[in-house]
């Protein structure tokens, strides 16, 4: 039994129906619907809705949270983001020889991967607490006055990219950890019989090596730092004065406690241009990556 | 300078040292939530190896928030997700495998744009959407944007896509339609496939927060990590070896499951995240 040409594409079709219709309703109009109320003003009462053009963005550029928000977003990322990644590279490094317990280290590594980031935003909170918390008991043990963490703008950030290192380095190892079983031992052999030390081996032979792992790595957790904001609920919902306040965050801030959807709309679409841009950046390190080999 | 032919016992002890103090850093918070959870509030900073343990903080954390209702909720979240996920991208990966139709691979590029902006990426229009569907506080709800995951489709299609026609024309000849096809010879075959992406799922939408928490208000729809997200909240004032208690209450399933798979979900966060 052959099915014609047309009968094929027809079933096809039908095949893919249910999650076209999902697909539509929840990714594609949403993002031109988007795109279309960024450039329109709402309507209230009896004044229409109509078309304005570019005038959402150019409240934007006026907008002090909305750079407040982007810079702490540049901010969050540059500060996870290297420590994460170099961490993941010395724990894969770590259990990638075998020792008593390796199992058990690996696994207190990815531990923090399978948690949910409210839950680990709840334990932190706990170690963060001005004076009874964890660090400020510890630190008045030695005589010193810890500050409040979360509560102050210039500790604030640097407190909540500690916890989301933590939070990600054994996630980012198994990539690593993969690459690692990848790379031949003729290599380490061939640097052994040259003379050449570990440290140069690591330098000149397994960096270079594990190079489009750490580029894919860095993509993802870019692409992560825009999408990660559940923490902020529990931790500083965006405070003190938005030193910790996120991009999603400001969104959902502004969409469902200001209700201001038309204002909500032009910041997805700052996220989706981001989202974007980083798309076909991670497009472009995976053509390589395939040249490479 | 010193070749390291001399050194691997040394070094590689040392390397075990450095990865033993390492993980004990990184379980730590872990382990200070068991503490915290399973000692009377007083002994929450003061770490003393005799203080008495209690099981009265999930006694105080079960009366206080319905975390059990939350589980239920979460589970059944979790697995009409997964049952979802299952059936439609299967249909629509086997599609994309093994037919041919006009407008297909503009219609895959344009699946592959969901790997990048997800529902919640778009939550102010998409909370709209649901409210003209009615379905707001319901689980479905919270549920429907997710089923049909482009990565599930992506996944699926990568292994539909190295099974050998040869299969598929056998069972033809033995007069199997299309469907029977796709259950008799591509799904079977695809069962690690379906076990590594059911684990991501799983353990994704387990722990999902932000889009739950716009779609549920109340007891009835609220899963583990809102219920949670309300009661931990500062200004509720609860103290801490409750939160702990509840903290650890909700991660419970996911965790216990993963320290007895910890192999499966290792290599299928691995396979998730490479393709």
């Amino acid at each position: 039994m052959h099915q014609s040409t047309s009968e094929k594409a027809l079933y096809g079709w039908l095949l893919l129906l249910p999650a076209a219709i999902l697909l539509f309703t929840f990714t594609y109009y949403p993002m031109a619907g988007t795109l279309f109320d960024s450039l329109v003003a709402e309507g209230r009462g009896s004044i229409a809705s109509r078309f304005v053009g570019l005038a959402n963005y150019r409240m934007l550029l006026e907008d002090q949270v909305f750079k407040t928000v982007l810079l702490n977003n540049l901010l969050f990322a540059l500060g996870t983001i290297p420590a994460s990644i170099g961490l993941a590279l010395a724990m894969a490094l770590m259990v990638d020889r075998s020792f008593t317990g390796r199992g058990l280290v690996r696994m207190a590594f990815f531990t923090p991967t399978i948690l949910p980031m409210i839950a680990v935003a709840n334990i932190w909170l706990f170690f963060y607490t001005p004076d009874i918390g964890l660090i400020d008991s510890l630190l008045s043990l030695i005589g010193i006055d810890g500050p409040n963490w979360l509560g102050t703008p210039s500790t604030v950030l640097p407190a909540i990219i500690v916890m989301a290192i933590w939070k990600e380095a054994g996630f980012f190892m198994i990539f690593y950890l993969a690459a690692l079983q990848t790379i031949s031992p003729e290599f380490k052999e061939a640097a052994r019989i040259e003379g050449a030390g570990g440290w140069y081996y690591f330098r000149r032979v397994l960096f270079p090596l594990l190079m489009p792992t750490t580029l894919f790595i860095s993509v993802n957790a870019v692409i992560n730092s825009f999408k990660l904001v559940d923490h902020l609920f529990v931790l500083t919902k965006g405070g003190p004065d938005n030193a910790s306040n996120l991009l999603l965050y400001y969104i959902y801030e502004t969409a469902f406690s200001y209700f201001d959807a038309g204002y909500a709309a032009s910041l997805t679409a700052v996220l989706l241009l981001i989202l974007t841009t980083l798309a076909l950046v991670q497009f472009f390190v995976f053509d390589r990556r395939i040249h490479y080999r | 300078m010193s070749t390291w032919k001399t050194l691997p016992a040394g070094v590689v002890s040392l390397q075990g040292l450095a990865g033993w103090l390492l993980a004990i850093v990184w379980v730590a918070p872990l382990l200070y939530a068991f503490w915290a959870a399973f000692h009377p509030a007083a002994y929450a900073v003061s770490f003393e190896i005799l203080a008495p343990l209690t099981l009265d903080n999930f006694r105080q954390a079960l009366t206080q928030a319905p975390f059990l209702r939350y589980g239920i909720n979460t589970f059944v979240l979790v697995t009409l997700i997964l049952a979802g996920q299952f059936l439609l991208c299967t249909l629509a990966a086997y599609a994309f495998a093994r037919f041919t139709f006009p407008g297909k691979s503009i219609a895959f590029a344009l699946v592959l744009v969901q790997l990048m902006i997800t529902p919640e990426i778009l939550i102010v229009k998409n909370y709209t959407t649901l409210v003209n569907l009615g379905l707001v506080d319901t689980i479905p709800g919270i549920a429907i944007p997710y089923m049909a995951s482009a990565f599930g489709i992506f996944l699926l299609r990568q292994t539909f896509k190295s099974t050998p026609v040869e299969l598929e024309e056998a069972a033809r000849l033995e007069g199997c339609g299309f469907i029977r096809i796709l259950l008799k010879v591509y799904v079977p075959l695809a069962k690690p496939t379906y076990l590594a992406y059911g684990l991501v799922s799983v353990s994704y939408h387990w722990n999902n927060f932000l889009w739950p928490l716009v779609v549920s208000n109340s007891v009835e729809t609220r899963p583990l990590t809102v219920g949670l997200g309300v009661f931990g909240a500062p200004e509720s004032g609860v103290d801490w070896s409750i939160v702990s208690a509840a903290t650890l209450l909700s991660v419970a399933p996911l965790l216990i499951a993963f320290l007895i798979f910890q192999r499966q979900f290792v290599q299928s966060f691995m396979h998730a995240g490479i393709k």
